[in-house]
């Protein structure tokens, strides 16, 4: 590997881990389209705080950013709380409208600097490594490197400070505002922590991949655990694990590098949503045939215990007397009768199902339960 | 006007016209139906979805039909939406997460393939990007004719099923005690908002089209209580956002797409303050007009109150210094003033304000009416 890939797959990381945070508390809060929301209406932050400083570099825009970000948010709640639309058509029409703000703003009056919106949408992670930072001639790395790495301390200091009130806010607000603390305080500020992120990341990856790392690690950890570490930090790692992937599916097919991350996202979530231990989609589907499987030899062996010895034994114990006794196709009757012998519950005997020690000891526990 | 003089004579600002009309009037009317359904943000991760179809359609037939493209396009974004409702029910994941994912993930794909097209040496630029922001000044007579053939298509499937789709969206449990195929459906409804986005692919983008979807059918809504008068209001709407937006576009230079939006998002605006009995601007007029009123009942009652003390002479003139104190100085001088000029109140020479005999009866009528009939004070 080059340095300049080691720089990309570094920047690809230090983006995916600082999106995984405040994603995981989007999930969670069943916010996750604000995500889309703010990686669009961040773009109008950045233009006007162009305007005033005159300067790409500046950290005045990111502040601006900011701004714009928690003004979406408050637009959005503004505009539903007339009672005329619902919150989902206010946030069709907010984010739209400010981001169209923003692009005529660049194509009419940035024309000539180096912002365009193509660029913002799509970000090309390819370039992060020519721009350095290099105080007093110090190369020490590229600068997307220190933006992204400061986000991330950030996000990882807030939640690890608010962690409580965070924890608090997302899974019972009713009982968190009841015990003093603000919900709105609380949603305001990691609204503005996604702005933050949002901006920083776009540089790099562009605002539509944000919102994939920000929502697809999450969701993907959301169905491996209950537990709100344990889902940050597998958000990180899957987020992580994404990235480096969707870098080296790019320079396989040599093609975007931040749309390859998104695709591996939704590849990773794929697979999660799959073959997930106790929850994915395999694992359900094997689950339900098991217990149909235990609950139909369970019925067979009942029904042999109920019957055995009693004058109807020798009609209730004929093996084709059980698909019409337990309206059970005959195919599936077959099969069940099948497994019980191979599994030594029950035996053939002249035309007659007997239980064997262990069927009697099974049907019992079962009959008793 | 010399916009206007054109729109007759330029060819090109013809076809923009008429191909923004067509879109605004499919997008309005079908997005309506989203608004109505809450599917405001599934109309955007459809159209962001619709990227990788354009870009496939064009990667596997080499063609540039805008047919080919929408049919890609319809295909994709449907996709993501057959996604998102089986993620949904399939696990526990909610549906916003379920929108957000698939919105990007699906834009990520189309990313994908349209770097690879670009990067291929023989098939050229293709034009594709312009799918991002659109541009109506590179449409084509083809173009409006496919647009409007489209369009029709899906403004004929909503008249046919208009009475399911209109139960579907007001009250769904009840279409399915009819005996109503609810299911069909809404898959069927969702379809033709797919429609309604791949219309607008080249004029407006994939990026801003929910916003043509939904700022119609949310500006109709503020003027009527009526599916038929809002859906036809919204295609009026739209249209008139895509005609304005597109010229404004071509002659001011700007993005088709984004000015397109802001044309409809003003609709939108303008309709929430001021269409009649759900506007905003009413709204705050009548809580002023009911202040008032209010106010000026309370004073009379005061004044009214202050007469009963005095049994003897009822319009003895009383110091309002007191109600000052109460109301407030400035509430309590323009009852007073309204009042008067009403004939209910007068002004004595010593400065004391009484009731008139009037005004006492109004007072009297007023207090009745609050403790309501039957009642025996």
């Amino acid at each position: 590997m080059t340095s300049a890939q080691v720089d990309v797959l570094l920047v690809a990381v230090v983006v995916a881990a600082a999106c995984a945070i405040p994603g995981t508390f989007l999930v969670l809060r069943r916010m996750a389209m604000m995500s889309d929301a703010i990686s669009h209406t961040v773009l109008l932050g950045i233009v006007l705080a162009f305007f005033v400083v005159a300067d790409l570099n500046s950290p005045i825009l990111i502040i601006g950013a900011a701004l714009v970000g928690l003004l979406t948010v408050g637009l959005v709640e503004a505009v539903s709380r007339t009672g005329l639309v619902r919150q989902d058509t206010a946030i069709g029409l907010v984010f739209p409208a400010l981001f169209s703000i923003a692009v005529i703003l660049i194509s009419r009056l940035a024309g000539n600097v180096h912002l365009d919106s193509d660029a913002v949408l799509l970000g090309e992670i390819a370039f992060a490594p020519f721009n350095r930072f290099a105080p007093f001639g110090l190369d020490l790395g590229p600068v997307a490197l220190w933006v992204m790495g400061t986000i991330l301390v950030v996000n990882l200091a807030c939640t690890a400070l608010f962690f409580k009130e965070l924890k608090l806010v997302t899974f019972d607000p009713a009982l968190a505002a009841a015990l003093g603390f603000s919900p709105a305080l609380v949603h305001y500020g990691l609204m503005a922590v996604v702005s933050v992120t949002a901006v920083g990341a776009f540089d790099a990856v562009g605002s539509i991949l944000v919102v994939a790392l920000m929502v697809g690690p999450p969701a993907a950890a959301y169905l491996l655990t209950d537990r709100l570490p344990r889902m940050l930090g597998l958000s990180v790692v899957i987020g992580a694990v994404s990235a480096v992937g969707g870098y080296w599916l790019a320079r396989l097919l040599d093609t975007n590098i931040a749309g390859s991350m998104a695709t591996v996202v939704g590849v990773v979530f794929t697979l999660i949503l799959l073959f997930a231990p106790p929850r994915g989609l395999v694992a359900s589907v094997r689950r339900r045939r098991r217990q149909r499987w235990t609950f139909a030899s369970q019925m067979l062996l009942i029904h042999l215990a109920t019957h055995e010895g009693t004058a109807a034994e020798a009609d209730e114990s004929r093996p084709d007397h059980m698909h019409r006794h337990m309206r059970w196709p005959a195919e599936f009757a077959d099969q069940v009768i099948q497994t019980a012998t191979e599994r030594g519950l029950v035996r053939l005997d002249n035309e007659q199902l007997r239980l064997t020690a262990q069927g009697r000891e099974i049907a019992r526990a079962a009959a008793v339960r | 006007m010399d916009v206007l003089g054109d729109l007759f004579l330029d060819y090109t600002l013809r076809t923009v016209a008429l191909g923004s009309a067509a879109l605004g009037i499919v997008s309005g009317a079908l997005g309506a139906f989203a608004v109505l359904r809450r599917q405001a943000l599934l109309g955007d991760a459809m159209s962001h979805a619709a990227l990788p179809g354009v870009a496939l359609a064009f990667l596997v037939t080499g063609s540039r039909a805008p047919l080919v493209l929408m049919i890609g396009a319809a295909v994709t974004g449907w996709l993501a939406a057959v996604a998102i409702v089986s993620i949904v029910r399939a696990s526990r994941v909610k549906t916003d997460t379920a929108m957000a994912l698939m919105l990007s993930v699906f834009f990520g794909g189309g990313l994908v393939v349209l770097t690879f097209i670009q990067r291929q040496p023989s098939a050229g630029k293709a034009g594709l990007d312009k799918f991002l922001f659109g541009q109506a000044a590179a449409m084509l007579e083809i173009d409006v004719i496919t647009m409007a053939s489209v369009g029709a298509l899906g403004l004929l499937g909503v008249l046919v099923l208009w009475k399911e789709f209109k139960l579907l969206s007001f009250d769904p449990d009840y279409a399915a005690t009819l005996g109503m195929p609810t299911r069909r459906l809404d898959v069927l409804l969702t379809s033709l908002l797919v429609i309604a986005i791949v219309v607008g692919l080249k004029t407006v983008g994939v990026v801003l089209m929910s916003a043509m979807v939904v700022a119609p059918g949310a500006a109709a809504r503020q003027w009527t209580n009526h599916l038929g008068v809002m859906v036809t209001l919204a295609a009026l709407f739209g249209a008139a956002a895509g005609v304005l937006g597109a010229l404004l576009s071509t002659t001011a230079e700007t993005s088709t797409g984004p000015t397109i939006v802001l044309v409809a998002t003003g609709l939108v605006v303008v309709s929430l303050l001021v269409a009649p009995a759900r506007g905003l601007v009413w709204a705050r007029l009548r809580a002023w007009r009911s202040h008032r009123l209010l106010a000026l009942e309370a004073v009379l009652a005061d004044l009214a109150a202050l007469a009963a003390q005095h049994s003897t002479d009822a319009t003895r003139p009383h110091d309002v210094a007191a109600l000052h104190a109460v109301r407030g100085r400035a509430i309590v001088e323009r009852a007073l003033s309204e009042l008067a000029a009403d004939g209910l109140a007068q002004r004595h020479d010593s400065g004391g304000w009484s009731l008139t005999p009037r005004g006492l009866a109004e007072a009297d009528r007023l207090a009745r009416l609050r403790r309501g009939p039957g009642e025996v004070s």
